[in-house]
């Protein structure tokens, strides 16, 4: 018998092992619903997956009666298109500052300790402030984003400019490279996957303050509508939203990913072999 | 005039002396090997050479005029790794510098001129043995084939002076010895001045026509860190007798 540390679980043997958990959870979930709506069916807490069904096939799949929209969907494109924007914001800034502070000692002596003294301050504390000076519009829940996870990105990206070999950028000052040139040549390239690695660590956040954003002031969006339907204690509406975000929270994490693996080779392999 | 003269060149860090003194002329076309205990300031010496580092006193004269305090298009080095760019193919690795020169907004040429710079590229690489892995990147090539890519990304820009800092230090002994014979090669075709740092005294004396040993002539046990290191042999390879050959290797172990 080998020892456990060198047991590994064949593929069929991982699937299962995977999905149990899941599996488990939804028996879970089905007793519990179950025991409950036998005591009162008319119970909100637990509501049986039929419940879910039709909240949705109400949500996405009928118009509403109020504004004649598919409520699901326009609330899922009002959230993305937010979160679109703020992280895309987001990663420019961040970039940009990034690169400038990591090559450019000046720039890092004078720019560094703003960048650190401002990812110190809660977000959300300040949320407030956006809404008082930006207005409750779009504006100030993209804003919320951006400040939310630019001074993360930046400071990620500076230390992975820092971490360029300096062997490297000598080389090619050695080539005949000015600043700029080794900017665009030897530096950006080789941020750019680590860019896209740092905006999927950072996507969990911007979830966060987008929902949060959205409780607080909006007419639309997935974290409008669950703290909306919380009132009437609409379990059946909420589960399935907070099971939508997850799953568009994957699948935006997995299409990254491979956006990553196809533009960077190099990088990808490289992590993997370690050395060069 | 010499082509390169090193003027009582010292550099100290603080209270502590690495190099002292140093006073050589070096004349174009010589190969010069480096060898020395470890921390006697072999690098530092390449350092300053290469213009990431300045001597504290004295000065280094290319041609007549002092060297640039940063790296530039005078030198060529090749580290003994991350020489090359890991973002790029072998032959955007060498066509990078050609790129640069040409077009000094975007680093990155179109068309016919960048037809030209690929085929450049390509007669360089096949010149090192790299014909087979134009479209690589350096992590899909062995140890020394890096080393060579690296040697031909220098070697195109065609560098006043060429520097290699324990460059086939991590490669194989079989592969080393190929290393040394391109090396050669190249030498004697495009006429260069090379200063080689190893730490393989068989290396130095095979490759070289020149060879250092970096030594410290004073010890001071009380302040052992007052005195630095001089050329401590200074000898034109191919003309050594046993006598001094011995006395080196007892000073270096």
């Amino acid at each position: 018998m080998k020892k456990l540390i060198n047991q590994y679980p064949g593929k069929p043997m991982r699937w299962l092992l995977g999905l149990l958990p899941f599996l488990l959870i939804a028996v879970i979930y089905t007793g519990a619903s179950n025991a409950r709506l036998a005591e009162n069916p008319n119970d909100k807490l637990l509501p049986a997956f039929g419940s879910f069904v039709e909240a949705i096939d109400r949500l996405a799949f009928t118009p509403s009666k109020r504004s004649g929209e598919y409520l699901f969907w326009q609330d899922t494109a009002s959230s993305l298109q937010r979160l679109a924007m703020g992280v895309g914001i987001s990663a420019a800034i961040g970039l940009l500052f990034g690169v400038l502070n990591g090559i450019v000692p000046y720039a890092r002596a004078n720019l560094s300790p703003l960048v650190v003294a401002v990812s110190l301050i809660p977000p959300m504390a300040i949320l407030p402030v956006l809404f008082i000076v930006f207005g409750l519009g779009e504006l100030s829940k993209v804003v919320l984003i951006v400040i939310g996870i630019t001074p993360f990105l930046i400071r990620d990206i500076q230390q992975r400019t820092l971490e360029i070999p300096p062997e490297q950028l000598i080389k090619a000052q050695t080539l005949g490279a000015n600043t700029w040139q080794i900017v665009l040549r030897v530096v950006l390239p080789q941020v750019m996957p680590r860019l896209l690695s740092a905006v999927r660590l950072s996507l969990g956040s911007a979830w966060l303050f987008l929902i949060a954003a959205e409780a607080i002031a909006a007419t639309d969006g997935l974290g409008y509508r669950i703290f909306l339907v919380r009132r009437y204690l609409s379990m059946d509406v909420i589960l399935p939203y907070v099971v939508w975000i997850t799953l568009l929270a994957f699948f935006l994490d997995f299409i990254l990913r491979k956006i990553s693996l196809w533009a960077f080779p190099w990088f990808h392999s490289a992590e993997r072999g370690g050395d060069a | 005039m010499s082509f390169i003269h090193i003027n009582h060149v010292t550099k100290s860090y603080g209270e502590h002396v690495v190099l002292e003194n140093l006073d050589c002329h070096v004349e174009k076309g010589e190969f010069v090997t480096i060898v020395g205990a470890s921390g006697c300031g072999k690098t530092t010496f390449l350092n300053m050479l290469l213009g990431t580092e300045v001597p504290s006193r004295g000065s280094i004269l290319l041609e007549g005029e002092p060297l640039a305090e940063e790296p530039n298009e005078d030198r060529g080095i090749v580290f003994q790794r991350y020489s090359v760019f890991p973002h790029m193919t072998a032959i955007q690795n060498v066509m990078l510098s050609r790129e640069l020169e040409q077009s000094r907004l975007l680093g990155r040429l179109v068309g016919a001129a960048r037809r030209k710079v690929q085929d450049e590229a390509a007669t360089m690489l096949q010149s090192v043995g790299l014909a087979q892995a134009l479209d690589k990147y350096p992590h899909q090539l062995s140890g020394g084939m890096q080393q060579r890519l690296a040697l031909a990304q220098s070697l195109i820009k065609k560098p006043r002076i060429l520097l290699l800092d324990e460059p086939f230090g991590a490669l194989d002994p079989g592969i080393r010895a190929d290393m040394h014979q391109l090396v050669l090669a190249l030498r004697k075709e495009q006429e260069l001045t090379i200063f080689m740092i190893t730490h393989d005294i068989s290396e130095g004396f095979y490759l070289g026509t020149r060879l250092w040993v970096f030594d410290k002539e004073r010890i001071d046990p009380h302040a052992p860190e007052a005195y630095g290191a001089k050329i401590t042999y200074d000898i034109p390879v191919g003309q050594v007798d046993r006598e001094t050959l011995d006395s080196i290797h007892t000073n270096l172990h």
